[in-house]
């Protein structure tokens, strides 16, 4: 099975009711197979004119209570960063999925990279909190892709499924789960009647309930500031709270938001440490060097964003080193370095050009 | 058997994409552990086109070809691309018209688009003829795995054409690669570099 | 009680918001507001099967005060945000507010596509010539000529006219009215809510603040007179006369409704004959 097509498939697992993209590769063999699938399930597909709309009709549909995704690639995220943020403020469940592509620009379509791991988190304006996942192999496509639309139900958040075009158009077998056997999250609907019904009220914890339009709640939603009940406002004492829940809803949930796998770190003088398709080429790496005796360790990362930061200050000051690899000059590496503050030794193996890192160069990276 | 590397190079057009998805999926038919991966440029048709195959009885991480231990190069431009970037003991199939220009000793030479040509009216399914002649050198898989994988991945209605092009094939590879060409030292210092 | 003991403006209008709004006194847009709500009131709508979506823009906060399902999106993208919410309810009716900038300038693709695709929203352009909200500058369609705070020498580009564009892209339903004609901009906009398909309704607008006072038009009155002399029923315009802009239904034509065409796709992708409405995208 195809990556893209594995993400398509956990989609549809986790509840995939609307989708609206705009053909980019590598990332269109998910728009190709959801244009099939969704249709026989029910479900609506959507090619819109731009990524733009293509978002923006997503956070419609997601107002209308299904669950809804799109997926793009660069220059695609690029035109979306507005619309994410649009999601953020106003607290709409919805999935990103971003296969990167090789850039700045229309760069190489066909040519992987991890260019955008920085945009992914920063890109919107305005600071936010902002989920970011990806995945190393065909089934954690799946699994992650899951997991992606759990999250964003579970904590009213647009979920990045920050994918490269490595893993994307990867084929490798994948064991499928039983449908049952997948953990599938459903929005959080109000309980109280209409008229004592706030979206965005913070005695309800700190994620209120969205109500679907259309099922006479009849409230407000803006990407203005906004009080509790989703209503423009100037008054501090209405904003403060907001932004204060808005972050709060992610950081105070880290233990099930965050993800990231160890092998060999017990007795590890060096780690790797990657995500996504260089995660490959680090494991590889990992193996032929403990073949040679090397007490080498991998931590691969799942949950870009938030940062994984207690995995990392763990291993930091035990071990000698932290070599992180990646397809970009050196994102992550920034977050490692922070985190690490100067306890072990950082460096990076980074590729820019279209190529996956090669093994031979994280090898060298072991040395001096 | 480790990790065996194929890297099947051409034009787009030549059914390398689904000769790799074949023989990939023939693999695993047979429990191994196999992934696939493709590249390709802008272009639908003509254009460079390649897929790659590792095969393993192992976990396979890294999903590209690090050092092929059989590359096809059903174009020069392929053979060019890629001629470098293979085991010292690689088999090193070419397309006997397609390839004019040496540059690897020992290389094997078989008519796999004339063949093709002459089974399907076009070079369509030169991928598939090579894939016969790749399975019948190497033994990488059954017969048995690779029907398989034909009935299971090909268009319907084309099954039947497309084994006779596999059997085609093996035919070839049982005749023998024909004289393989000597490597031209000029074309050692043109610096091609493996992949783009 | 009479049927109007309550006026169909204070049963749509949200019971918990403050007025006044936070448009100019004078301004244009409220006479719109009132248009709609008198409309939906007319067709006897029930206020929640009614979603009102907005851009950005003086028209864009008129989703507040509404008691329907209020949806106030990004500039310009009104329609694209619009679209998703009716393809997965589809029973909804769902009007989109946008400005003459919103629809046009930045929005102008999605216009064009939601038109295209003819699926079934009332949308209804504001158009005050200038954008507002941001100060008087320019926008697509000040006229040739016109002053605007980014045209200081006068405009030189031509107007783009949103009727003819909905018409030409594939709109079942265009119309024009000004908020000089209010009740007319009221019978317009309920025969727009009531045509299945994607329907129009360009409605001239006064901002007498800022186009207003860079074109010697300083008050609403003059505006307003502006729109009664220089418009025009459809059908009244006489040959050899003051060319002026023409006002009513421009076009009203059966073309296939996208939500409805979705539905006979789905029925197709099921392998089956359906009229089974569509309603599993929400699971419901």
């Amino acid at each position: 099975m195809l990556g893209n097509e594995a993400v398509a498939e956990g989609a549809l697992a986790a509840g995939l009711g609307f989708y609206a993209g705009y053909p980019i590769t590598p990332s269109s063999e998910i728009a190709e197979i959801l244009s099939e699938r969704l249709p026989q399930r029910g479900g609506v597909f959507l090619q819109m004119e731009d990524e733009i709309s293509s978002l923006a009709a997503v956070i419609g549909a997601s107002v209308g209570g299904a669950k809804a995704a799109t997926a793009t690639s660069g220059p695609g995220f690029s035109l979306m960063q507005e619309n994410i943020g649009f999601a953020v403020a106003t607290e709409v469940p919805c999935v990103i999925i971003s296969v990167m592509r090789a850039g700045p620009s229309t760069g190489q379509p066909t040519s992987p990279s991890q260019g955008d791991v920085m945009q992914a988190r920063w890109g919107t304006h305005g600071d936010h909190p902002i989920i970011v996942l990806t995945a190393s192999s065909v089934a954690e496509c799946f699994r992650v892709t899951v997991t992606a639309f759990n999250l964003a139900e579970r904590y009213r958040t647009p979920v990045i499924l920050l994918l490269d075009e490595v893993v994307g158009h990867l084929r490798e077998r994948v064991e499928m789960p039983p449908l049952e056997a997948v953990t599938v999250v459903e929005r959080a609907r109000p309980t109280m009647p209409p008229e004592w019904y706030f979206p965005y009220d913070e005695n309800e914890g700190d994620v209120p309930a969205l109500a679907p339009f259309g099922e006479g709640y009849r409230f407000h939603i803006t990407g203005l500031f906004h009080d509790r009940a989703g209503f423009p406002t100037l008054r501090l004492d209405e904003i403060q709270p907001w932004v204060e829940r808005v972050f709060r809803k992610i950081n105070t949930h880290l233990e099930d938001i965050l993800r990231w796998e160890e092998e060999g770190t017990g007795d590890a003088e060096i780690v790797l440490v990657s995500y996504g398709g260089s995660a490959r080429a680090a494991r590889h790496a990992m193996k032929v060097a403990r073949g040679q005796g090397k007490a080498v360790g991998f931590l691969k990362l799942i949950t870009l964003w938030p940062f994984p930061e207690a995995a990392v200050r763990r291993l930091a000051g035990e071990v000698k080193k932290m070599v992180v690899v990646e397809m970009n000059r050196g994102q992550m590496l920034l977050e490692v370095e922070r985190v690490v503050a100067g306890r072990s030794q950082v460096v990076g193996v980074n590729r820019a050009d279209g190529e996956l890192v090669h093994p031979n160069d994280i090898l060298k990276a072991l040395e001096g | 058997m480790s990790r065996y590397e194929l890297r099947l190079a051409g034009d787009g057009g030549q059914g390398l994409v689904l000769a790799g998805l074949i023989l990939a999926e023939a693999a695993l038919n047979e429990g191994k552990n196999a992934l696939m991966t493709q590249s390709y440029g802008a272009q639908a048709r003509g254009g460079p086109s390649r897929s790659e195959v590792i095969i393993s009885d192992g976990e396979i991480d890294y999903p590209k070809v690090l050092s092929a231990n059989l590359l096809l190069a059903l174009s020069q431009d392929a053979l060019d691309r890629h001629g470098r970037n293979v085991a010292k003991d690689a088999l090193i199939l070419v397309d006997a018209s397609e390839v004019e220009r040496a540059m690897v000793e020992g290389m094997m030479r078989f008519p796999f688009v004339e063949t093709s040509r002459k089974i399907m009216g076009s070079e369509v399914g030169a991928g598939m003829v090579a894939l016969g002649t790749v399975v019948q050198l190497t033994g990488i898989v059954s017969h048995r795995s690779l029907f398989a994988a034909i009935r299971h991945r090909v268009p319907s209605g084309t099954e039947e054409m497309n084994r006779r092009a596999v059997q085609a094939g093996f035919k070839l590879a049982q005749q023998g690669g024909g004289a393989a060409l000597h490597s031209q030292p000029a074309l050692a210092s043109r610096g091609q570099k493996g992949g783009r | 009680m009479t049927e109007h003991a309550i006026p169909p403006e204070h049963e749509y209008l949200r019971p918990n918001k403050k007025f006044p709004t936070v448009w100019c006194p004078g301004c244009g847009i409220g006479v719109v507001l009132g248009a709609i709500i008198r409309a939906v009131g007319r067709l006897k709508l029930d206020k929640n099967q009614v979603a009102l979506v907005s851009g950005i823009g003086c028209s864009g906060r008129m989703a507040v005060y509404v008691d329907f399902d209020a949806l106030h999106t990004t500039h310009g993208r009104a329609l694209a945000f619009a679209t998703g919410l009716k393809m997965v309810r589809p029973e909804m009716k769902v009007i989109v507010v946008m400005g003459d900038g919103d629809a046009l300038a930045i929005g102008g693709n999605h216009f064009i596509h939601a038109a295209r695709r003819n699926i079934d929203l009332t949308a209804i352009v504001i158009n005050n010539f200038i954008y507002g909200m941001t100060g008087g500058q320019l926008s697509p369609t000040t006229r040739r000529g016109d002053r605007a705070t980014t045209a200081t020498y006068g405009h030189v580009e031509a107007p783009l006219d949103a009727a003819r564009i909905a018409e030409a892209a594939g709109a079942a339903f265009v119309a024009r009215s000004t908020v000089y004609h209010a009740v007319e901009t009221e019978r317009l906009v309920a025969q727009a809510i009531e045509k299945k398909g994607f329907a129009l309704v360009e409605v001239l607008s006064n901002c007498h603040t800022y186009y207003g006072r860079l074109n010697k038009q300083p008050t609403p009155t003059q505006m307003l007179r502006w729109f009664r002399d220089s418009t025009i029923p459809v059908g009244a315009q006489k040959n050899g006369g003051e060319e002026k802009i023409v006002r009513g239904v421009l076009v009203d034509r059966e073309l296939p409704e996208f939500t409805e065409e979705y539905q006979k796709l789905i029925a197709r992708a099921q392998g089956k004959k359906t009229d089974e409405p569509l309603r599993a995208a929400t699971g419901r």
